[in-house]
């Protein structure tokens, strides 16, 4: 039976399971993460506490996408806005309450030595298992020189972290705002600044978009608006890039708490896989509540029961050799796509995309005879859609006329003149229309042996080199 | 002036509630995105009017709903009559390839009914701006959707068209023959007013019935489109059938959606197993009638309804009697009516009755529901139209007759078939008069 358990993260910090809370409105008050630990969250990183702040309404902003509510969110909203006792104290109570669970509290004062030490050391008093310094925040605390206006510059960066480590007692972490070229550049700061470990990402600078009635742009505060911190879904492969950045540099790695999108176990599976100890998770938790936890930890747990896995250290970071510069691909490879036949439902959207979007090998029209060799002639797809458009048709009023229009199938579920073929020889594998396709397995890319040895992009270059090297004189 | 219309019915409102209540806004968003946006569409392919379905599905997720209207109606000016009437079953709906994947089709025919009742509710117009002018002019007999239709894209492009129609209100079968749950009468009248702001004129209670009336049109037109319809129900051919209390099933539709018949009672006779026969049916039921029987002289199996017309039917209350044809209509006792019947059964190609099967149903009304005679058609002896088996014989892609001033569409061509089928005949007939007149002009 699989350990989910997390132990000794960034050293010493421990939770019941890889699932925590971001610093965000769900870890807000003692009360709430107190439910949270009940509903099964194994970790909490509190709202981030400092100066208390005065909040502006309204705060959030979504992308929808395709009828489906929050693809993305925006935040506008600040630190939290309640008294730096009054969160401590609270913490101090959810310590007390749930000593095994991990809560970590999330700081972010002026830059000043004194302002860090003093705020350390009344966190780890009140129980803290950890600190994350929140260098990310992208919105309002930036204006004011905090949150990523320290992020995006790594001499800041490694300062306050040094600052935090001459006083800290408990493991810190650094949370990595997103919004900066190279995110490594201030991870390698942050392990300089002898961080224990990272969280990353932060949100990412975002509007998201406009009332097209009034012209201002959301979230309305008064009329006005202000770029906010975009999450969500739709930043999850930005995220994995950046984690896959950051996990691959051996300046930069460090124990990485996981963050951006993660609203599964699948999404945290992928985290994990690239070398996260832990994921963090809000914006799922603001649309659907604390109760996502349960699938996620089952899901989890039956996953690895399938893959073998023991524990979370047993897969931790295995894609990560499976990241590489595009130099290092195999220029040789070669797959091709196929159409399943009896799986097709003959929407042709694979037809359009080839011919839209990529390279004009995937075709309607049926040869007879061989189709391996190139086939020059084709009907172009406005062709097709005229020819519809000509056709008389009638509607089948009597049963006989129906009786027939139904036997036209043949022996496939579609009618074999809607089942687009693959000029295999032209096409260039490049998955467009499996990516497409709206049915799962009917089109596969399958690898063809192009008998030639592998060779990438570096080596036929280094090579190439070699050759025009002038002979020694 | 605007087309005459029909008084709200509150009544008849309640009583014939829509069948398939209308999406709300945000359903609509939703299965709109549900759309695959196939390419060359199969249910573009499969609307004899091919609509450009996935187009107008799009404009409606995106929210260009005037922009999904408007495709519609570049389609099937009756875009709105046809998203209610049209059997989509066997149609659009009975083609998406969702059915492969074992998934819902896309409810094709409401998002259109959205697209449309948006349109129609935002008193915008099909022409912005008159169009430029042509030196055409045609006149469109019968005022149903194959004449609504030629005459919508003759004025589209500049064409002068006059609508001339024997009964007080425009619309034909969409009007008049459409069970209420469907198709409002209002609703028809609605979109018949829409045509009439693009500027086709109409000629009300007026009947082209002798040789002077084609003269009279050929004066003063070029072409002339022949949307006729058919001719009246099929008369049973049984003793009695002139009695009170017999009516057809299409002046029995007619009657109650022009308010009319407001209340049936006691028990209905339904003579008949087509769509036009469960609309009667279900329309006695919905009127009061305690008891309303399909007579049929075949089998459940042999029936001419769509599938879901009889379910509807069976839902309805509705019951059947099988294999059992009438007779003769008796007057019986209290005012009422006795119908004799007998069971029949198949030998070799005929009916023959089963001796000793005579049974005599007492009902209150005997509705005939056996479709609609041929047209008697003056035009064949008149003007060299060439009529075949009551049908008048016309090129399908063209709309062309023997006569080349004379083009015809729908029902009197076809021989019956849906609005979706009249509304594309009159296109197709429309394109060729503009087509064959540039020709003459160049």
């Amino acid at each position: 039976m699989p350990d989910i358990r997390v132990r000794g993260f960034a050293g010493r910090i421990n939770s019941p399971n890889p699932f925590w809370l971001a610093s965000a409105p769900p870890t807000n008050t003692g009360e709430m993460i107190m439910r949270a630990f009940d509903s099964g969250w194994g970790g909490a990183v509190w709202k981030t506490i400092g100066e208390p702040i005065t909040n502006v309404s309204s705060r959030y902003s979504a992308t929808d996408w395709n009828g489906q509510r929050i693809m993305g969110f925006n935040n506008i909203e600040l630190i939290s806005d309640r008294s730096v006792e009054t969160n401590l104290s609270e913490m101090a109570e959810v310590k007390k309450r749930y000593p095994h669970h991990a809560v970590i509290a999330s700081l972010m004062v002026e830059s000043t030595r004194e302002a860090w030490h003093e705020i350390v050391a009344r966190a780890e008093d009140a129980g803290a298992d950890g600190l994350e310094l929140n260098f990310g925040c992208p919105h309002g605390m930036s204006e004011r020189g905090m949150g990523s206006a320290v992020g995006q510059v790594p001499e800041y960066t490694e300062m306050i972290t040094a600052w935090v480590k001459e006083k800290a007692r408990t493991p810190v972490l650094i949370k990595l705002t997103p919004n900066i070229s190279d995110i490594r550049t201030v991870a390698r700061a942050a392990k300089r600044g002898g961080a224990d470990g990272l969280s990353a990402i932060n949100t990412i600078n975002s509007i998201t978009g406009i009332d097209l009635d009034s012209f201002i742009p959301r979230p309305n505060v008064d009329g006005k608006s202000s770029h906010g911190g975009y999450c969500g879904p739709a930043v999850k492969p930005i995220a994995l890039n950046m984690v896959q950045q950051v996990m691959a540099d051996s300046e930069a790695a460090l124990p990485l708490s996981g963050i951006g999108g993660i609203s599964t176990w699948r999404d945290a599976a992928e985290f994990i896989l690239l070398g996260c100890g832990t994921v963090q998770v809000c914006t799922a938790v603001m649309h659907y509540g604390y109760r996502i936890v349960e699938d996620m930890a089952e899901g989890l747990d039956n996953w690895m029961r399938t893959k073998g896995f023991a524990s979370i250290e047993d897969f931790r970071g295995l894609s990560l050799p499976r990241v590489t510069d595009w130099k290092h691909l195999n220029l040789n490879f070669k797959i091709v796509a196929r159409i399943d036949e009896q799986k097709c439902i003959g929407c042709d959207l694979c037809h359009i995309a080839c011919w839209d979007g990529a390279h004009q090998c995937i075709h309607l029209d049926r040869v007879s005879g061989p189709i391996d060799g190139h086939v020059e002639l084709h009907t172009i797809p406005a062709e097709y859609e005229a020819r519809s458009r000509a056709a008389i048709v009638n509607t089948p009023v009597t049963r006989r006329e129906r009786e027939v229009n139904a036997d036209k199938h043949g022996p496939y579920p579609t009618p074999l003149e809607r089942i687009p073929r693959v000029d295999e020889t032209e096409c260039v594998g490049c998955n467009l229309c499996s990516l497409v396709c709206p049915v799962d397995e009917c089109i596969t890319m399958v690898r063809v042996d192009s008998g030639i040895a592998s060779e990438t992009w570096d080596e036929r270059t280094r090579g190439a080199a070699c050759e025009a090297q002038p002979e020694p004189l | 002036m605007s087309t005459a219309t029909l008084p709200d019915d509150h009544q008849l409102r309640q009583r014939f509630r829509e069948l398939k209540p209308p999406l709300a806004p945000q359903s609509a968003v939703i299965e709109a995105n549900r759309c695959l946006n196939c390419f060359d569409a199969p249910c573009t392919a499969a609307c004899p009017t091919h609509i450009d379905v996935p187009g107008f599905i799009k404009r409606i997720a995106s929210g260009n709903l005037r922009g999904s209207a408007m495709r519609i109606l570049d389609a099937n000016i009756l875009g709105g009559s046809c998203s209610r009437v049209c059997p989509v079953e066997v149609l659009c709906e009975g083609a998406c390839v969702m059915h492969r994947d074992h998934r819902e089709p896309i409810q094709i025919a409401l998002l259109q009914r959205h697209a449309m009742d948006y349109f129609h509710d935002s008193g915008d117009a099909v022409l912005s701006t008159a169009p430029t002018p042509r030196s055409l002019r045609v006149a469109c007999v019968g005022g149903g959707p194959a004449s609504l239709a030629c005459a919508a894209e003759l004025r589209r492009q500049g064409a002068a068209v006059t609508i001339i129609e024997r009964r007080a209100l425009p619309g034909g079968l969409n009007t008049y023959g459409v069970a209420e749950y469907k198709l409002r009468a209002t609703d028809s009248l609605r979109e018949v007013e829409m045509i009439r702001r693009m500027g086709v004129e109409f000629r009300f209670d007026t009947a082209i019935e002798s040789a002077a009336d084609l003269e009279a049109l050929e004066s003063e037109f070029d072409y002339i489109f022949l949307g006729v319809g058919l001719g009246a129900m099929q008369r049973l051919g049984i003793p009695g059938e002139d009695a009170e209390g017999v009516i057809n099933a299409l002046e029995l539709i007619s009657a109650y959606k022009i308010g009319h018949i407001r209340e049936i009672t006691g028990t209905v006779v339904v003579v008949g197993a087509g769509n036009t026969a469960i609309d009667a049916a279900n329309a006695a039921r919905r009127l009061g009638a305690e008891t309303v029987y399909l007579l049929y002289r075949r089998g459940e199996h042999d029936i001419p309804a769509f599938d879901f017309e009889f379910e509807h039917a069976k839902q309805e209350g509705v019951q059947f009697m099988w294999r059992r044809q009438p007779l003769a209509i008796r007057p019986g006792k209290h005012g009422r009516l006795l119908l004799d019947t007998v069971l029949v059964q198949q030998v070799d190609k005929t009916l023959l009755p089963i001796l000793n099967s005579e049974y005599a149903i007492e009902c209150d009304m005997v509705v005939p529901a056996i479709g609609q005679s041929p047209l008697a058609l003056l035009m064949e002896s008149l003007r060299h139209i060439e009529v075949r088996s009551g049908r008048i014989a016309a090129d399908r892609a063209t709309g062309r007759t023997a006569n080349p001033r004379y083009f015809a569409g729908g029902d009197c061509v076809n021989g019956g078939r849906e609005v979706v089928d009249a509304v594309a005949d009159g296109k197709r007939a429309a394109l060729t008069m503009l087509k064959t007149m540039e020709a003459n002009h160049a």
